[in-house]
C-alpha cells in the first residue's frame, strides 16, 4: 500500500507493522467487518417478517395453519442453532437446485439421488458452472441470509406471539364494540400495540442475532472468523513476506473486541428506542416517564 | 450386519471403545442413528459439567455482583460483561489459541487444549456468567417482606443466606434459569467446529451429523436424526428442572389450574 512496503524484509517496528496491516489480505479482512453488519442489517428485518408470519400463523383460527405456525417456532426452539445452520444451507441449495432441474430439464430420465451424488442437468445447476466468481460468493451469502432468517424467524414469532397476547384483551374488545372486523382489529388496534410488549424480546434476540454472526464460517462464507484463522496462522518466510508465527490468539482478541463493541452499542440504543416507545404508555415505565416530566 | 451387531461396534465410538473404522459406504438408518447418538455422550458430559460447576460458581458471582464492596462487584461486572457480550464460538476461539501459546511454554496446561478440558472450561465460564446474571436479577427482587421477617426473627448471615435468601433467589431465577440449560446443551454443538480438534474422530453428535451429511451428500436424514436426540434432551433437561422447580415452590399456595380433559379439546 505504502511506497516503502516494496521490501517488507528490510523493514522493523511500526513501518513494518503499517506495511503488514495494510496488504490485500488484511483489507479482504477488514471487508468482511462490513460482510458481517450487511448480513445483520439484512437479517433483521427478514427475520422480524418470517417471525409476523410465524405469530400470525400461528394465532389463525384455522387449525392448520396454526399448528404449523406452532411447529415451526417448537422445532427451531428445540434443536441447536449451530444444526440448523448447517443443515438450512446443504438443504436449501438441493431444494432450488431440485426444482429448476424439474423446470427447466423434463426429459431427463436419471434419478437425482444416485448413492452419494446429487445429480441434476447442467443448466439447473445454481448458481451456473460459467458464471463469474462474485455471483458464486452473492449466491452463498443470500443462502446465508435465509438460513439466518429461517431461525431468527421462529424466534421472533415466539417473542411476537408472546406480545399480541400481551395487548391488554378490553383493547381487541373494544374495536369489536365498535364493530371493526377482524383484520381491520389485527392491523388498526393489536399490530401498532404490541411493539412495547415485543420490544424487550426483541433487543434481546437482537444480541442473540450479533452473537450468532460468527457460524456463518460454517456456512463457507469469507467472513471474519474465516479471515482470523487465515491470518493468524503461522507464516514461514518462504511463502509470505510477513512471516510470523502463531497469531491466532491476537486476531480472535481483536474479534472478541469488536464483538464487545458491537452489544455495547447495540444495549444503548435499545435503552433509547425503550424509553422512546415507553411514552405514553399504560406501563409502569411510562408512568415513570410521565412522573419526571411533571 | 445387523442393527444389534452395528450397535455394539459403534455405541460407545465416541469415547473410544468399539469398532475403530467408521463406515464408509453404504451407511444404514442403524448405523447414523447410533453413532449420532454415540456423539449425544460428549454433549451430555460437557452440558452436565457445566452447569454442575456453572451453579455454584455463578451463585458465588451474582453474590459478588450483589456486593456492596466495589473491589468485588466490580470484577464480577465486567466478567459477565466480557462473556455474556461476546460470541461463545469466538470464546472458544480464543481460548483455544490461548492455550495453545500456553502449552509451549507451560507443557503442564496441555490438556487444555483437548475438548474434555478446555471446551469444558469455556462452556463452565460462559454459563457462569449468563447464570450469574438470572441469579442476579433474582436477587435484587426477593420480596422485601421475606428479608425484614428474617431479620425480625433475628436470622442473620450464614443462615440467612442458606435459608432465606439462596431458596427465595432460586426460585425466582427457576424459568429463566432452565431457558438457560436449554441453550448451553445446545451450546455444546458448537465445540467441535470452534478450533477443538477431534481426536481419532471421537466427535460429538453434530460431528458425526455432518459426518454423513458430507459423505452421502443428503442431509435429510443425519441432521432429523440429530434433532430428534436434541428434543429428547431438551424434554429431558425441562422435566428435571420442572420437578426441581415444584419442589423450590412447593411452599406457596397452589393456584388450581383446571385444564380441560383431552376428550373435551377435541370434540370441543
Amino acid at each position: 500500500m505504502f511506497s516503502y512496503c516494496t521490501d517488507p524484509s528490510t523493514l522493523e517496528g511500526l513501518t513494518w507493522l503499517s506495511c503488514y496491516l495494510t496488504t490485500g489480505k488484511h483489507m479482504g479482512f477488514y471487508f468482511s467487518f462490513v460482510t458481517v453488519i450487511v448480513l445483520l442489517l439484512i437479517t433483521a428485518p427478514v427475520a422480524l417478517l418470517f417471525g409476523f408470519a410465524g405469530a400470525s400463523a400461528a394465532r389463525s383460527r384455522f387449525l392448520p395453519l396454526s399448528l404449523l405456525g406452532k411447529a415451526y417456532t417448537a422445532i427451531v426452539r428445540g434443536v441447536p442453532d449451530i444444526a440448523f445452520f448447517m443443515f438450512f444451507v446443504i438443504a436449501l441449495d438441493q431444494a432450488f437446485e431440485y426444482l429448476r432441474h424439474k423446470v427447466k430439464c423434463p426429459d431427463w430420465s436419471e434419478p437425482i439421488r444416485q448413492g452419494s451424488d446429487f445429480v441434476v442437468c447442467s443448466q439447473a445447476k445454481l448458481p451456473l458452472s460459467t458464471s463469474p466468481q462474485w455471483i458464486h460468493e452473492t449466491y452463498g451469502f443470500a443462502l446465508a441470509v435465509l438460513t439466518f432468517s429461517i431461525v431468527f424467524g421462529a424466534f421472533a414469532a415466539n417473542v411476537l406471539y408472546g406480545a399480541m397476547r400481551a395487548v391488554p384483551r378490553a383493547q381487541l374488545e373494544t374495536a369489536e364494540a365498535y364493530g371493526m372486523t377482524t383484520r381491520q382489529t389485527f392491523w388498526r388496534i393489536l399490530v401498532p400495540q404490541m411493539w412495547i410488549y415485543a420490544l424487550p424480546g426483541l433487543s434481546n434476540l437482537w444480541m442473540i442475532l450479533v452473537k450468532a454472526t460468527p457460524l456463518l464460517f460454517l456456512l463457507g462464507v469469507e467472513d471474519i472468523v474465516y479471515w482470523a484463522r487465515e491470518l493468524g496462522a503461522t507464516k514461514t518466510a518462504r511463502f509470505s513476506d510477513y512471516p510470523h508465527g502463531n497469531w491466532h490468539a491476537i486476531y480472535f482478541f481483536g474479534l472478541l473486541v469488536f464483538y464487545l463493541m458491537l452489544t455495547s452499542v447495540s444495549e444503548r440504543v435499545f435503552k433509547r428506542i425503550t424509553r422512546r416507545l415507553s411514552h405514553g404508555q399504560a406501563t409502569a415505565a411510562g408512568e415513570a416517564l410521565r412522573k419526571a416530566t411533571q | 450386519m445387523s442393527c444389534l451387531q452395528t450397535i455394539q461396534d459403534y455405541a460407545l465410538r465416541s469415547v473410544g471403545i468399539g469398532e475403530r473404522l467408521l463406515p464408509r459406504t453404504d451407511f444404514t438408518l442403524c448405523e447414523q442413528v447410533t453413532l449420532i447418538g454415540s456423539g449425544m455422550i460428549w454433549n451430555i458430559y460437557f452440558g452436565l459439567v457445566a452447569i454442575a460447576l456453572g451453579f455454584f460458581a455463578a451463585t458465588g458471582m451474582a453474590l459478588a455482583k450483589n456486593s456492596r464492596n466495589a473491589w468485588l462487584r466490580k470484577p464480577a461486572e465486567f466478567f459477565i460483561y466480557v462473556f455474556r457480550g461476546s460470541p461463545l464460538f469466538i470464546q472458544m476461539f480464543f481460548a483455544y489459541a490461548v492455550f495453545v501459546v500456553l502449552k509451549q511454554s507451560v507443557p503442564f496446561l496441555a490438556p487444555f487444549t483437548s475438548a474434555w478440558l478446555g471446551a469444558t472450561l469455556v462452556l463452565f465460564l460462559n454459563t457462569t456468567a449468563y447464570t450469574a446474571e438470572i441469579f442476579y436479577g433474582a436477587l435484587q427482587s426477593i420480596p422485601k417482606g421475606d428479608l425484614e421477617a428474617a431479620d425480625a426473627y433475628g436470622i442473620t448471615g450464614r443462615s440467612r443466606f442458606t435459608r432465606i435468601v439462596w431458596p427465595s433467589m432460586l426460585r425466582l431465577a427457576w424459568p429463566a434459569y432452565t431457558n438457560e440449560a436449554i441453550f448451553l446443551f445446545h451450546a455444546t454443538a458448537l465445540v467441535f467446529f470452534s478450533g477443538f480438534p477431534v481426536w481419532q474422530q471421537r466427535g460429538d453428535a453434530l460431528y458425526y451429523a455432518s459426518y454423513f451429511a458430507d459423505k452421502t451428500f443428503n442431509p435429510f436424514v443425519p441432521y432429523p436424526i440429530l434433532a430428534g436426540f436434541f428434543i429428547l434432551l431438551t424434554l429431558v433437561v425441562i422435566t428435571i428442572f420442572g420437578l426441581v422447580g415444584k419442589r423450590l415452590n412447593r411452599h406457596l399456595p397452589q393456584a388450581v389450574i383446571r385444564r380441560p380433559g383431552f376428550m373435551r379439546t377435541l370434540m370441543r
